[in-house]
């Protein structure tokens, strides 16, 4: 049962990675790649790391996707000239992909089944981050700071 | 599910992030690209977290959750500069941007 | 203090030179104070010689010596030293008596010259070394001081240096004495070697005492007479005289001083220095060597008196007197009468010494002019220096009884009389002294009387600075002849160590008689030539030929220019030739070939290095601009490269296992 759903929700979320890639059309583009976030979320959870799905919900779908429709909106382009593809990338690509593969089906002894274990609850993991966790916690949010203070910055139009 | 096959799912979708951030003129396509790199390795470690040796210390998970963080933290400002290039340019063709040429 | 500075002589002639260089080191600007130090010196000189000469009179036969060693090399010690003895102690107080007179009538002589104070230096330096010379007991130390003197005089000579005249005297006076000194080092080395020190007295070793003269053996002459060349050289002896009238080019005091009175005594002196080598082996009282000394005298004496009788210079018919009378010294000394020798060197230094600063003090009042022919009548205009210099005539003349020279001089003919091997040099001297008289009476017929011809119009007396040493030295000229008469010969006994006695008798004898007859004859008939003496000279009148061979110095410098000056002139052409087309080409054929390995390395450094730095730097240029392709400014192109790079990485991590 699980291995169906897990096929299914495989196959939905490279499609949409792929269709993020190629559709021609932006908006089509940042749909699709919101719906990558869901698959990818779904796998999450599939492995048990339920609260980090739910974060990756909040974070890329919810602000992540948004931020991108709206900076498609504010960079609306006059029909968009350039429509070349770039065919080195793809062959980039498919050769790191295959590279890949290969380390990957040469890696031996990788185990076949997760062991089981007891749900990791959201006040264990908030334990964790104030304690063994806080400075990279403190960074962390040093971060944000800075990079919406960067942000801002970076987008003020200057007082002329 | 087994692992192998969830880190060829995750190489996958990182090269697919690959081919948006390679072959695309646009400049959010890049940023897409980019982001969709990040969340394939972030699978990646919680696939590794869950069928590793010790999955009673969520140690993936915190991983992927600055990961996570950090990621979006990334995207605002390469949004920002997008709208900044956007302004100069009135284009958000890459190929206009060479000025580092050498 | 007598034992004091027997024992310090060495003092006496470190006075004027410590003056000497003090002069030097302020500089020409104070010149009150240059005469000041100079004659200072000059005094201390002469004070320590009069100390010096005290102790010598109390015995006979007095000598302090002190030696100490100069240096080492090897096992081989050198010692020098000084020594008092009569012979020294006369000549110190004739030497700074002289020259303190000399210095006074400088400063009037010199007083308007812009080197004043170079001149001080220069003769309180003479003065030192000569006074060296005198008391030096080494032979070596004594060819040190033989050789400042030489330098001093060229110097002296060469004074004004901006006339080419004086300055080609000065080198002819150089390289004459140099070419006697030759010949007195060579003798210095030979005695060396025979007889193994050069010390004169040091305690019956010394190369005068007995020990040392009997290991110099059998060349024993061929010592003396290359120690006499150079007293030919520096006393003017024929062949070496031709110096000496060409001296005259220097200011007339040191005409007064060097070539009068002292330096050209140092050759007589060094002859009856070392008088014991030279009379080694005597068979009554004559070697080899004495005869040689003898001829070469009674040459030089006779040749320079019959040019003197033709020269128009005053200062030059004068040098040529001084050569005649050294000559005549040199006779003296060989023939035996070294007493004799000595007594005329000492009384020869004061007159000529009068004689030429009257000359200087005529020269001065007449406005510098020194032809004779222009003078006369100054007997008048210039009293003073009138009557000096005619007690200097008569000293010279060999008037006797009343100046000194006439005492001295019947002396020196009374031993060439006594000579064993030949008559002839004492009837030349009684020649030479006629002659004397001749050209001496000719001179001051000419300057001093007759009617005033060109330059003495204008002439005046001398100020006093100049006139008082003329004054002393004609009274010691005559003070002189009381301590030398034969009936007390006091200089004599002084000299010789023997005692003497006074007896009045000896006042009269025949040689005295024969002497003074000469001199009579000598002035008459010189006042009989000359009282009508006029621009031309009667002699040039009556025989021009002889005289015109007379007046050229009987051509002896010319015959010097045709032979050895022009062998030299053919060897320096030689020589230069062979620098100028053999050396020098060598030299330049070297130049070329490091010429042309500067070609060669050139054309390599540039086609090989050049084109190979040139090619390399072309490939680096070609390679950065290959790569700057890579720098396209786009980031898809890096970004690709990145995931490239990361791809080969993975594979070979996973390829490594």
């Amino acid at each position: 049962m699980s291995t169906v759903a897990f096929a299914v929700i495989a196959i939905l979320t490279l499609a949409a990675a792929l269709a993020a890639a190629t559709l021609q059309k932006l908006m089509h583009a940042a749909l699709s790649f919101a719906v990558m976030f869901v698959g990818i979320s779904a796998f999450f959870f599939l492995l048990g790391a339920e609260f980090v799905g739910l974060v990756q919900i909040f974070v890329y779908i919810g602000a992540v996707a948004v931020l991108i429709v709206f900076t498609i909106l504010l960079t609306r382009d006059d029909t968009g000239k350039v429509r070349s593809f770039n065919w080195g990338g793809v062959i980039v690509a498919i050769a790191v992909f295959v590279g890949l593969v290969w380390a990957i089906a040469k890696t031996k002894s990788l185990p076949l089944t997760p062991s089981q274990i007891e749900p990791i609850t959201v006040q264990r993991i908030g334990e964790l981050l104030m304690t063994n966790y806080v400075w990279p916690l403190q960074c962390v949010g040093v971060l944000l700071t800075a990079a919406l203070i960067g942000a801002l910055i970076l987008v003020m139009e200057e007082k002329s | 599910m087994t692992l192998p096959i969830l880190l060829v799912i995750s190489s996958g979708l990182f090269c697919i992030g690959l081919l948006a951030a390679l072959s695309r003129r646009h400049a959010i396509f890049i940023l897409i690209g980019i982001e969709m790199m990040l969340a394939a390795a972030n699978l990646n470690f919680i696939a590794f977290w869950r069928f590793g040796p010790q999955p009673a210390q969520p140690t993936g998970m915190m991983v992927a959750i600055f990961a996570i963080a950090i990621a979006a933290a990334e995207a605002a400002v390469g949004l920002a500069m997008v709208i900044v290039v956007y302004r100069h340019f009135r284009s958000t063709n890459v190929d206009q941007l060479d000025r580092l040429k050498g | 203090m007598n034992s004091w500075i027997t024992n310090n002589v060495w003092l006496i002639p470190a006075a004027p030179i410590a003056a000497s260089l003090l002069i030097l080191a302020f500089g020409k600007a104070a010149r009150r104070a240059a005469a000041a130090v100079a004659i200072v010196g000059q005094i201390a000189a002469l004070t320590m010689s009069i100390f010096a000469f005290v102790p010598t009179l109390h015995s006979h036969g007095f000598r302090a010596v002190q030696n100490f060693t100069w240096f080492t090399f090897g096992e081989q010690i050198l010692r020098i030293g000084f020594v008092l003895d009569p012979l020294a102690a006369a000549m110190l107080l004739m030497i700074a008596l002289v020259g303190l007179c000399i210095f006074v009538f400088s400063i009037g002589y010199m007083g308007e010259d812009k080197n004043f104070s170079r001149f001080f230096a220069y003769l309180s330096f003479f003065s030192g070394a000569m006074l060296g010379v005198v008391v030096a007991n080494s032979l070596l130390l004594l060819f040190v001081f033989w050789e400042l003197v030489g330098l001093a005089s060229y110097l002296l000579i060469g004074f004004w240096i901006e006339r080419p005249s004086a300055a080609a005297a000065a080198k002819k006076a150089f390289i004459t004495t140099r070419i006697g000194d030759m010949g007195f080092f060579l003798g210095i080395l030979l005695l060396y070697h025979r007889s193994g020190t050069l010390l004169f007295y040091d305690g019956g070793r010394g190369c005068l005492e007995p020990v040392a003269l009997s290991a110099i053996g059998s060349s024993v002459t061929l010592v003396a007479l290359l120690i006499f060349c150079g007293a030919m050289g520096k006393s003017g002896q024929f062949p070496l005289h031709v110096w000496l009238p060409d001296a005259m080019e220097g200011p007339t005091p040191v005409s007064a001083l060097i070539h009068a009175a002292t330096m050209v005594a140092a050759g007589v002196f060094l002859v009856a220095r070392v008088y014991p080598i030279f009379s080694v082996g005597a068979i009554n009282g004559v070697t080899p060597s004495l005869t040689v000394v003898v001829w070469i005298g009674v040459i030089t004496g006779l040749m320079a008196a019959l040019i003197a009788i033709a020269q128009f210079d005053i200062k030059r018919i004068l040098a040529y007197s001084t050569v005649s009378q050294l000559g005549l010294m040199m006779v003296s000394l060989g023939a035996g009468g070294v007493a004799a020798g000595i007594m005329h060197l000492l009384a020869h230094g004061f007159f000529k010494a009068l004689l030429f600063l009257g000359a200087g003090s005529v020269i001065h009042g007449l406005h510098h002019e020194q032809d004779i022919r222009k003078m006369g009548g100054l007997h008048r205009l210039m009293p003073i220096t009138f009557l000096t210099y005619a007690v200097g005539m008569m000293a010279l003349s060999g008037v006797p009884f009343f100046f000194s020279g006439g005492w001295t001089k019947e002396e020196i003919l009374h031993a060439t009389s006594n000579w064993p091997r030949s008559h002839l040099p004492h009837y030349l001297a009684l020649i030479g002294v006629i002659l004397t008289a001749l050209y001496m009476t000719r001179q001051i017929i000419y300057v001093f009387f007759g009617n005033r011809r060109a330059a003495s119009e204008h002439a005046h007396e001398s100020p006093s600075v100049m006139a008082i040493p003329l004054i002393v030295l004609a009274v010691c000229a005559v003070f002189l002849s009381v301590v030398l008469t034969p009936a007390w010969p006091w200089l004599e006994s002084y000299l010789t160590g023997h005692p003497a006695r006074f007896d009045a008798r000896l006042l009269i004898q025949p040689m005295i008689v024969v002497s003074l007859a000469l001199v009579g004859a000598g002035v008459s008939v010189g006042i009989w030539m000359y009282r009508r003496a006029g621009e031309a000279d009667p002699l040039q009148h009556a025989q021009p030929a002889l005289f015109r061979f007379l007046e050229n110095k009987m051509w002896i410098d010319e015959i010097y220019g045709r032979t050895v000056i022009a062998l030299s002139a053919i060897l320096a052409r030689l020589s230069d030739w062979m620098d100028r087309h053999v050396w020098d080409a060598l030299v330049q054929d070297i130049g070329r070939i490091g010429q042309f390995l500067g070609r060669v390395t050139t054309s390599a450094d540039e086609r090989v290095i050049n084109a190979g730095v040139d090619e390399s730097t072309s490939g680096a240029h070609g390679l950065g601009r290959l790569m700057s392709r890579w720098h396209s400014g786009q980031i898809q192109t890096y970004l690709g490269a990145v995931a490239l790079g990361m791809l080969a990485l993975v594979l070979l991590y996973a390829w490594l296992g």
